[in-house]
């Protein structure tokens, strides 16, 4: 493996101030993916950051980088074009819950189960900020928000239980508030070959006053601090994604090597596409005629 | 001019195509010209599939409207097509198995082929293998090449042995033999020059104007009638160069095919109107954030889910309305199979200069129906043209224009990976940079300018695209104007009508958006009668041409019942509307019939068909009805009558025999 020569995170500093409110989630997401980035040695021109909608979405824009600003849920698609057309750039989708979890779901799980070599950041807070506060699929059963007037009926969507079913080989959680602790789970997500889920606790200070920093202040607790916990093995793995109560683990769950969809991708062999001749051969081309004959 | 229509009509499994294909490769390799249309339905088995094969010695445009030859694979087929087959032709059929029991007209000849007895020298054989002796039969008949047929043979099986190949020839001569020894010739001569054509269809010749363009990523989800470029696709994926990626739905598969434009690969995918209507979201962000991908729309009968196997032109407001706001796109309706490798060619190269998506509007028809293309057609050195696509960026502090405001509209474009290129495409309104001005920072000024710069590349692009022009006498009386795949139909149709002294010319459209709309009024101002002729209930071309020249046709041809244009039934509806008679949306006395035989599927099975079918008073529906007589299949025997409404097409009553 290559040495990994780190860059300074400044390399990533964007010219626009995030628009975000006061005390967001985000701003320490933020940081985090740019300290990430540097960290796993990334230079800027071959970061391409793929974002959705909502106000977590507006990450790739206060970041140097490339990045496409795409549409509600479809991040990920957008960036398995982009990975496939030039497997040389580092793709890194930053997105929220509703836009992972709710309209863009069936792209999140699809590329699970391919194994596209993308980092996903998900800033998970539990809401729609961006229209005001309404029920997000991972809103807690009977939270009250402006959908949910009377309390929310749902089970929220358990992202963690999820990755790990639909064959996600790097599956973890940070939190906000715990900015260098997610910084080194996005760079090791970010050197991960193969499909990285980081779900990120982003508190919303103005519409969530249920899963507040506060709130995951006093419960969250890392795996790789739990005596003998074993990352690599998937039973495990699944026992703690369903512990939420007094104590919620974030960190590391699993971690699998996998060949990636890109190594088995034939075409990719002769490397990039964006690289590859656009003159088809002209003994291959006479061929597809003949056949028809 | 000298041509034949074959039909060869029977269930699904019966192998209709394959024998289809050896037919028409067998004129295809002699130097005959071939077209071929499948009326299948979506279904493994059973169903009615009928086949028209039309061969001439000159390039025919369609599946033609009369019959001359009929190889039925069941008793179906001779109920249902026996009757249409011309005098001088031939019905050919297994006698083992079926008979000719209705009147057929007078100097047809009846084939009945003793297959089992024919094809026992080569046992055991497979049911579909007995459609070569009426195969056989056939090239004997009609003059056709003995030899290109068992050429056609050999290399169609030559993944399955010697032996095989030596079967199926045998039988392919069994049937000719058959046929020399009981039947004199029907008089075809044809000239065979000898020059060999690829046989193809419309989704194969997009997807070899594709891979000669430089296509390198190809997504799709599943959807007839475009499934078709998905499985070329697929299958010459290594050998081509191109990534093709199955998605989960058409949602991703757009947006996966703009998030590889955006890189810097040459990208398209396609899909039926079904499948565009989920990806409309995504054409607008390909227009906001300039990337430059290729949709293909394979039009289907709609609306929703639709007639699935079945022939349209519906979606072209679907086109030109997908997705919201004003954004630049180019729309392309290819006019024949060679023009959709043309117009795959172009779309990339349109694509990449004017940084948009550009829709390549198809339809079942153009899609599936194979024909025989000039090999030079075909050219592996096409034009290839990225447009502003810039390999180095200048250091300038992180402030990279992806979005200048230039005079063109066109704005150089830096690939990810650049250095110094470093730009963020939004879906949201942005300035030159690809910074946002869509919510709290919005700026009226800057939203205005980069509005006009992505709508000034449609100007461009404009004078980029070949004007509309007639085609035919100048001065004639009647003008008929089509859009897309119709373009070789309507042309036969004119020259039906001129030869029978409708004095007719032709306005067909190929490139929908941007429109040549000052050259297509400079055009119709001159005309003196203008008939559009559409596939669609609606008139939706007739409706953007109003808007774009404020000409209003004079009348309309609709034909919305799924199954393609002929060029006898254009002609026929012209010189109604000269004698100004209005169309009638009764059902005819053939509509009965199938009618009936919808009824007859569905209750009361496959012992009996219908029989003679007479006009009679209203018998209390309120309407004149069609008196359809049910008939036992195997005696002729009359089971009972059903009622049709001759007006509303309603199925009023089945009366079975006292």
């Amino acid at each position: 493996m290559a040495t990994i020569v780190e860059l300074p995170v400044e390399s990533f500093e964007g010219i626009v101030d995030p628009d975000w409110c006061p005390g967001c989630g985000d701003f320490g997401v933020l940081k985090a993916v740019k300290a990430g980035a540097a960290k796993a040695g990334v230079a800027p021109k071959d970061m391409v950051l793929v974002s959705g909608i909502g106000c977590s979405s507006n990450l790739p824009g206060y970041v140097h980088a490339y990045g496409v600003h795409s549409l509600h849920g479809r991040a990920i698609a957008v960036a398995t074009g982009i990975k496939l057309a030039n497997t040389d750039l580092k793709v890194c989708i930053t997105g929220g819950d509703g836009d992972g979890y709710g309209i863009g779901i069936a792209h999140f799980i699809h590329a699970m189960r391919r194994n596209l070599d993308l980092t996903y950041v998900v800033m998970d807070n539990q809401i729609y900020g961006l229209t005001t506060g309404q029920a997000s699929p991972t809103t807690m059963k009977e939270a009250r928000t402006k959908s949910t007037p009377n309390g929310n009926v749902e089970f929220p969507i358990n992202p963690i239980a999820l990755a790990l079913v639909s064959g996600a080989t790097f599956v973890a959680r940070a939190f906000s508030g715990e900015p260098n602790h997610m910084a080194d789970l996005i760079a090791a997500g970010i050197q991960h070959k193969g499909f990285a889920l980081i779900d990120a606790f982003s508190p919303c200070v103005t519409y969530n006053k249920l899963n507040t920093y506060a709130y995951f202040k006093k419960r969250v607790y890392k795996l790789e601090d739990e005596k003998g916990y074993d990352s690599s093995n998937v039973r495990s793995a699944m026992e703690r994604s369903h512990e939420w109560g007094d104590r919620i683990p974030i960190g590391l769950f699993y971690k699998d090597e996998q060949p990636t969809y890109e190594s088995s991708e034939p075409v990719l062999r002769k490397g990039p596409v964006v690289n590859q001749s656009m003159r088809i051969d002209k003994g291959v081309f006479d061929s597809l005629i003949t056949e028809m004959m | 001019m000298k041509d034949v229509v074959i039909g060869i009509g029977g269930a699904a499994g019966d192998g209709i195509d394959k024998s289809g294909e050896t037919l028409a490769k067998t004129a295809a390799r002699s130097g005959l010209y071939a077209y071929g249309f499948n009326s299948y339905q979506s279904v493994i088995r059973g169903g009615h599939i009928w086949l028209r094969l039309r061969l001439g010695e000159q390039k025919v445009y369609s599946q033609g409207d009369h019959l001359n030859a009929l190889i039925a694979l069941n008793q179906d087929s001779i109920e249902r097509h026996a009757p249409e087959v011309e005098s001088g032709g031939a019905i050919l059929f297994n006698a083992d198995k079926l008979k000719v029991n209705i009147p057929i007209r007078d100097n047809v000849l009846t084939v009945p082929l003793p297959v089992s007895q024919l094809t026992k020298p080569f046992a055991p054989v497979a049911p579909v293998m007995q459609n070569t002796v009426a195969v056989g039969a056939l090239i004997f008949l009609f003059g056709l090449d003995l030899q290109a047929s068992s050429s056609v043979l050999a290399d169609t099986f030559s993944h399955k042995g010697k032996a095989v190949i030596d079967q199926n020839i045998g039988i392919l001569k069994a049937g000719y033999e058959y046929a020399k020894e009981h039947f004199v010739p029907l008089g075809y001569q044809w000239k065979f020059t000898g020059k060999r054509r690829p046989y193809v269809n419309g989704n194969e010749a997009f997807s070899i104007g594709a891979v000669a363009a430089g296509c390198r990523f190809y997504s799709a989800y599943p959807m007839t009638p475009a499934s078709g470029i998905l499985t070329w696709m697929a299958e010459h994926s290594e050998r081509c160069g191109v990534i093709v990626k199955q998605m989960e739905d058409e949602l991703a598969v757009a947006n996966v095919a703009i998030g590889a434009g955006y890189a810097g690969a040459r990208a398209m995918c396609a899909t039926s109107g079904g499948g565009f209507a989920l990806m409309t979201e995504a054409i607008g962000m390909a227009g906001m954030i300039e990337a430059p991908v290729v949709f293909v729309e394979v039009q289907r009968g709609g609306p929703s889910t639709g007639i699935p196997t079945k022939q349209e032109q519906a979606d072209l407001n679907q086109v030109y309305g997908a997705s919201q706001g004003d954004f630049p796109r180019i729309i392309i309706a290819p006019k024949d199979t060679a023009d959709c490798f043309d117009s795959a060619v172009e779309a990339f190269n349109l694509a990449e200069k004017y940084q948009c998506p550009v829709i390549l509007i198809s339809d079942l028809l153009l899609s599936e129906h194979p024909e025989t293309v000039e090999p030079e057609r075909f050219k592996a050195d096409v034009p290839i043209d990225r447009g502003a696509l810039i390999k180095e960026v200048k250091s300038n502090n992180g402030f990279y224009k992806r979005y200048e405001f230039t005079a063109s509209g066109i704005s150089p474009r830096a690939l990810p990976g650049t250095a110094n290129g470093m730009y963020i495409a939004p879906t949201d309104e942005h300035d030159e940079r690809g910074v946002l001005i869509s919510d709290v920072f919005c700026n009226p000024a800057i939203r205005r300018k980069i509005a006009e710069k992505r709508m000034k590349k449609m100007d461009l692009a404009l004078k980029d695209l070949p004007a509309p022009r007639i085609e035919g006498p100048a001065d004639a009386d009647v003008t008929l104007i089509g859009w897309g795949s119709t373009e070789g139909v309507i042309r036969e149709a004119v020259e039906q009508l001129n030869a029978s002294g409708v004095r007719t010319n032709q306005l067909h459209f190929k490139y929908l958006l941007p429109f040549h709309s000052k050259e297509a009024s400079d055009i119709l101002k001159k005309c003196k009668r203008t008939i559009c002729v559409e596939m669609n209930s609606t008139g939706q071309f007739a409706r953007h041409l109003r808007a774009e020249t404020s000409h209003a046709v004079n009348d309309k041809i609709l034909k919305y019942d799924g199954e393609p244009l002929e060029p006898g039934g254009i002609a026929a509806q012209v010189r109604a509307i000269l004698k100004s008679q209005s169309h009638s949306l009764d059902v005819s006395q053939a509509e009965a019939r199938e009618i009936a035989y919808h009824y007859v599927r569905v209750y009361l099975g496959e012992e009996v068909r219908p029989g003679q079918i007479k006009k009679a008073d209203s018998n209390g529906h309120g309407e004149p009805i069609w008196n359809v007589e049910i008939v036992n299949r195997e005696t002729g025997e009359k089971t009972g009558e059903l009622h049709v409404g001759v007006q509303t097409g309603s199925t009023y009553s089945w009366q079975p025999a006292s």
